[in-house]
């Protein structure tokens, strides 16, 4: 909201040393935000002087153009008294007007030096200013003609043309509707300044009668307030007069026509939107209603819009006209040959307005005031003051009828004001400081209010201009920033008596910081997913992770998903590092992911807290979304040096970030081989707990590689770490273990090629028996010696009893009977 | 060798006189005192004090004198040997410290070979600055909350004040699911987590909740359609404006130094009434408004274009609607709410210019932080 400071001063007595920014920052303390201060002609200097056109003499050019010799009478500012000469490429004048000139020696905005210089044949001592080159505005169809009342040549034109005024630019929040005016700006000033407020409102009106244009409002609940008003004789060509141009090019509104001008003058004066129409145009009686289905309208903008039955639509006999305090229609808009004005004040419902605007995606000046409450005693006066400037400006006559339908036409049927009690203290409670009552009081009525104290509570009648009052906190807020929110003090609470991070908390913490420590790089990346990334993958068309919570609405049509996996973002981010130049990647992100539940959440009312029940529906419609840890690696594992050459990252090394994990906290995680896209199917673990799977790791399969631009061999792991964690067990068992010396046994074991280690491994254990200690695998061998078709394995294992030495023949007897249990479970054969 | 009954003269055995025996103790010492080596060393021990040494034969004799002349021979024979054997010590100690010292020179590196071959990994600095804000509240006794990312529209929006024809609704531009009837959204702000907490625990509640958000926001240096935000909440008797003043003038000066606090100016949020924008003494020219550019000229500070303060998030005293709807009683408590991002604060926190780099993953983000802020 952009408001010229001279405007802001007609209604409010500023003190005159008050400078623009103790203006600016009182306001801001106020609510009303400041964004900027412009001042308008800024990077001008020098003599910028009044002229008057002497004599013009048109030379055409050689390149088609046509110029103006002239010369100018500047006055004495020229030091000679004498006529300038000036060449003027515009041709929006004649000799006898008075114009804006630059002598030589001025600066333009833009740092444009002006000196006398050789053109088109002539010596062009200065320049003959269009609005634009002064940085005024956007218009330049030729250059600016001042009124003939403008002072005498050679005077200074800064004056004239109002520069060095000082436009501010508010950021006014959704709840200070009335701060969208110099009426609402200009009493906040007058408040934070407790200085008289001169309301621009405050104006006799006439009284309605029964002559005037028929309105009938057939939903009252959209609008319960009509004003219409008639002026006559108008005439179409009159121009808008210049303050009035200039005001709305300040406030940031092209001027279109001295109607319409007018029509937005008074909206940015008082708040109120108004709209005008061409009375010729009109048929039959005005009826304001909600719009049929299939009905549809032109609006200003020439868009023809389907019209919904909820919209509210201002009618005649050949149907609608308007769409009510949103945008007015084409077929009966003012125009170049408009005489007589009709002028619609209407108060509208502002939801209403909200919801139209939005269905329609339009978004006005007018909708803006409307959608967020305008004052409901504006409508007739804010029409008088329209009839008032159209007659004064446009030569018309205001016709004797006034329309006023509507309950809000009468203070009989009208809503009644809003009241709001409060205990006297609550302002001090809430904000947290000392107030006396009467400073309470005094607040209250700055802002228009009227204050009944009775006991320790007090009852204030809001204003009408200030529909966002209405709840007792509404009143704290308002006394809060009179008083001043710089007044508030700092006190931390008094007691606050937490547990701490939970368990799961925690446990995260933990995770991150043991993948850390195992050389793994965290990252953050986007949920987005989309078919291409499953393609990629390689999962099969009726893989369930292909089924995704959609997006109505998503950044880009290729990712309309919300993922449920990490792996696609998470290979495009290693692949992102790999192309710009790392050797090896080792990344981890935990997110959560979402599988749809397609259930609706239920949308309940605000007056009370859901039950028990309506919360368990409501929670149970939200997609599932367990917390993931997905991990890729890619490329060297451990660099190349000195000590000797790279090691590349492999399917074992994703295995073991899952043990690792387990190890740390404490979950006996199991490894079981699966095939499972993407992973190459031949290299890829299930990792379970109490036999419930969780997730894979592996190397991923050759062809996954290729599509995201990965290393051959990269492996990657995902698992659900909400079930890893549920698995953690409270506390950490402390271990029992013997001092008494150890005794080492090495076995190699031959067996066929497909049994695994973990099932040689468990038969061992089971064998020797409680003395073994552990048992590790340290050899693996594959050839001639151990036939086709085998391998050997080559077994540590630890004996250790808790009370004594161990015999070398309890030890033997230990391993015999492991390798036996090995050879009965799964064939092996002890080398 | 002779034999113990055969009767001898002491004077007549050659190696036993007193003048034998000192000449080979000293040809010894003498031998073990030019070993400059453990070998030469090695080699003096077996020429001097070997089987075959002077000392060891003339001590072989000793038997063969008649008893009265063998207790001053043993004698004499004992204490050249003696002299040798400790002589010997004393060298071997020294030449093997010698030997030591001259080993550790020999096995000198250069330490300066480099030692990476694991590389370090990392946390990202969105990870541990959330940690960061989050323990600085647990230090005061408040609880970390958490909430789902895809969220009921009830919770992310109503429940909080922001009715479905409320304006300020269109100000988050929000990420609906498919179908719109299933009113389910991509939580616009961690707040929902305040109303599942109200709706969940019983006052006094003390919970801060920092998390992950969406908004169909372009994607720039500065704006992100994911990104962190930290919420706090606090439902208590008598909770005020001051109470949230205290709380966040704690968190700025925990957060970004001494000196630092907070300003609030009057704003609107439909959550809270009465609402504050936040503002933060600018950490980089500390409120001065200027910086010295180096060579002792100050010139405006650019990180707070001059003003001195930077925005920082919102706040206010929670709505007593909120209140009602999520279960609390607006009589009996009242609560303050506050709002900011993570992503934000981090970057004034760590200098980085472009919010970008915290969301494409690259590496070296991560590992220029380590695994703790
Ligand atoms: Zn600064």
């Amino acid at each position: 909201m952009k408001a010229p400071l001279s405007w802001i001063k007609e209604y409010v007595s500023l003190p005159e040393d008050l400078g623009v920014e103790e203006i600016t920052d009182r306001l801001t303390a106020l609510g009303l935000k400041l964004e900027a201060i412009e001042t308008s002609g800024a990077g001008i200097d020098g003599p910028l002087v009044v002229g008057q056109v002497l004599t013009a003499e048109k030379e055409p050019q050689k390149n088609g153009k046509t110029i103006n010799w002239c010369s100018v009478d500047v006055g004495d500012a020229n030091g000679t008294g004498e006529p300038q000469g000036i060449v003027c490429g515009a041709h929006n004048f004649v000799p006898g007007d008075k114009v804006v000139v630059i002598l030589p020696g001025g600066v333009l905005p833009g740092n444009f030096q002006i000196s006398a210089r050789k053109t088109y044949g002539h010596m062009s001592a200065g320049m003959i200013c269009s609005a634009r080159e002064l940085g005024l505005g956007e218009e330049a169809d030729g250059i600016i003609v001042l009124p003939p009342d403008a002072p005498a040549p050679g005077t200074d034109a800064r004056e004239v043309l109002g520069l060095g005024e000082e436009v501010i630019e508010f950021e006014i929040n959704p709840d200070r509707a009335y701060a969208l005016s110099m009426r609402g700006i200009a009493r906040d000033a007058a408040l934070g300044f407790d200085v008289p407020f001169h309301d621009p409102a405050q104006r006799d009106v006439p009284l309605a009668n029964a002559d005037g244009y028929p309105v009938r409002i057939e939903d009252e609940s959209g609008c319960d307030y009509f004003v219409a008003r008639t002026v006559t004789g108008f005439d179409p060509t009159a121009p808008t007069p210049e303050f009035i141009k200039k005001r709305l090019e300040q406030v940031g509104v092209r001027s279109i026509s001295l109607g319409v001008d007018i029509t937005n003058y008074v909206m940015f004066e008082l708040g109120h939107p108004i709209h005008a129409y061409d009375r010729a145009k009109l048929t039959g009686p005005i009826v304001v209603r909600r719009a049929h289905e299939g009905e549809k309208l032109t609006t200003l903008d020439d868009t023809v819009r389907e019209l919904d039955p909820e919209d509210l639509v201002v009618c005649d006999d050949t149907g609608p006209i308007g769409l009510g305090g949103v945008m007015g229609g084409a077929s009966t808009e003012i125009s170049e040959t408009t005489t007589d004005v009709l002028v619609e004040v209407a108060h509208w419902d502002p939801r209403s307005m909200f919801r139209t605007g939005r269905r329609h995606k339009l978004t006005s000046e007018a909708g803006k005031r409307n959608e967020r409450g305008v004052d409901p005693l504006l409508p007739p006066i804010a029409a008088d003051r329209v009839v008032e400037l159209l007659v004064e400006y446009g030569g018309g006559v205001a016709e004797p009828g006034v329309t006023e339908v509507g309950p809000g036409a009468s203070p009989e049927t009208r809503k009644p004001l809003t009241t709001i009690t409060i205990p006297t203290s609550l302002p001090a409670r809430i904000i947290g400081i000392d107030l006396g009552d009467d400073t309470v009081v005094k607040c209250l009525e700055l802002i228009g209010a009227q204050v009944e104290v009775e006991g320790d509570t007090l009852t204030a009648t809001v204003p009408t201009y200030r529909t966002d009052l209405n709840d007792p906190y509404d009143l704290v807020e308002e006394v809060a920033r009179i008083v001043g929110y710089d007044q508030v003090p700092s006190v931390l609470p008094r007691r606050a008596t937490g547990r701490g991070l939970t368990r799961a908390q925690q446990l995260r913490r933990r995770i991150g910081r043991t993948l850390a420590g195992a050389g793994l790089v965290e990252v953050v990346d986007f949920p987005f997913v989309g078919e291409a990334d499953f393609d990629r993958l390689g999962l099969p068309a009726d893989d369930v992770l292909r089924h995704t919570v959609k997006l109505a609405n998503p950044l880009s049509s290729e990712e309309p998903g919300y993922t449920t996996t990490l792996l696609p973002g998470l290979l495009k981010v290693a692949a992102r590092n790999v192309s710009r130049g790392q050797d090896g990647v080792a990344l981890f992100e935990t997110a959560t992911v979402a599988f749809p539940v397609d259930q609706a959440a239920p949308i309940y009312g605000v007056d009370r807290r859901p039950t028990e029940e309506e919360l368990e529906k409501l929670l149970a419609a939200i997609p599932r979304q367990p917390l993931h840890l997905a991990v890729v690696l890619a490329g060297e594992r451990t660099r190349g040096g000195w000590w000797g050459s790279a090691e590349t990252a492999s399917w074992a090394d994703a295995i073991d970030v899952v043990r690792r994990l387990g190890t740390e906290l404490g979950v006996a995680v199991e490894v079981a081989s699966a095939s499972r896209a993407p992973w190459h199917p031949g290299r890829c673990a299930v990792v379970s707990v109490d036999g419930v799977e969780f997730g894979h790791a592996g190397e991923l399969h050759p062809n996954v590689c290729k599509a995201f631009g990965l290393p051959a061999r990269s492996a990657a792991v995902e698992i659900d770490l909400d079930f890893l964690i549920s698995k953690v067990p409270a506390t950490a068992a402390g271990p029992v273990f013997s001092t008494m010396p150890v005794a080492k046994e090495d076995v190699a074991l031959i067996v066929s090629s497909d049994v695994t280690v973990a099932a040689v491994e468990a038969a061992l254990r089971e064998g020797a028996g409680p003395l073994l200690e552990t048992v590790r695998l340290f050899d693996v061998y594959e050839g001639d010696q151990v036939g086709e078709g085998n391998k050997s394995l080559a077994f540590a294992l630890r004996f250790r009893a808790p009370d004594r030495t161990l015999t070398a023949e309890e030890t033997a007897a230990a391993r015999d009977a492991a390798v036996a249990r090995a050879a009965e479970l799964t064939g092996a054969v002890q080398r | 060798m002779s034999g113990p009954n055969t009767d001898y003269d002491p004077v007549e055995v050659t190696p036993l006189k007193a003048e034998e025996v000192e000449a080979a103790r000293d040809a010894a010492l003498t031998a073990i005192a030019a070993a400059n080596s453990l070998e030469e060393l090695k080699q003096t021990r077996l020429d001097h004090a070997g089987d075959r040494s002077p000392l060891a034969l003339a001590n072989r004799e000793i038997g063969a004198l008649p008893p009265a002349a063998r207790k001053e021979a043993g004698q004499r024979v004992g204490k050249a040997r003696g002299a040798v054997n400790q002589a010997l010590a004393a060298r071997q100690k020294v030449l093997e410290a010698e030997h030591e010292a001259r080993m550790l020179v020999e096995e000198t590196v250069d330490v300066t070979l480099p030692t990476d071959r694991v590389p370090a990994g990392g946390r990202h600095p969105l990870t541990t600055g959330a940690e960061y804000i989050a323990d600085i509240f647990v230090a005061m006794g408040w609880e970390v909350a958490e909430g789902p990312l895809i969220e009921a529209e009830w919770l992310n929006f109503d429940a909080l004040n922001l009715g479905p024809d409320h304006p300020a609704r269109t100000m988050q531009d929000t990420f609906w699911t498919e179908p719109a009837e299933n009113h389910v959204v991509l939580r616009t702000h961690t707040s929902p987590v305040q109303a599942r907490t109200m709706l969940t625990r019983e006052a006094p509640i003390y919970v801060v909740c920092p998390g992950r958000v969406f908004r169909t926001d372009e994607y720039d240096a500065t704006h992100s359609p994911m990104f962190h935000q930290v919420e706090g909440l606090a439902i208590d008797e008598g909770i005020s404006m001051a109470n949230l003043k205290g709380t966040l003038d704690h968190f700025a000066t925990q957060m970004f130094g001494e000196g630092i606090v907070t300003r609030f100016r009057p704003s609107y949020f439909p959550f809270t009434e009465p609402s504050a924008e936040v503002d933060l003494t600018c950490f980089v020219c500390r409120g001065a408004q200027v910086v010295d550019a180096g060579d002792g000229q100050l010139v405006t500070c650019r990180t707070c274009k001059g003003e001195g303060w930077i925005e920082w998030g919102g706040c206010g005293i929670v709505n007593p609607r909120v209140l009602i709807a999520c279960g609390v009683d607006p009589e009996r408590y009242s609560g303050f709410a506050f709002g900011m991002g993570i992503d934000r604060t981090l970057m004034f926190r760590t200098g980085l210019s472009d919010l970008r780099t915290l969301f494409e993953g690259d590496v070296r983000l991560t590992t220029a932080f380590g695994s703790e802020l």
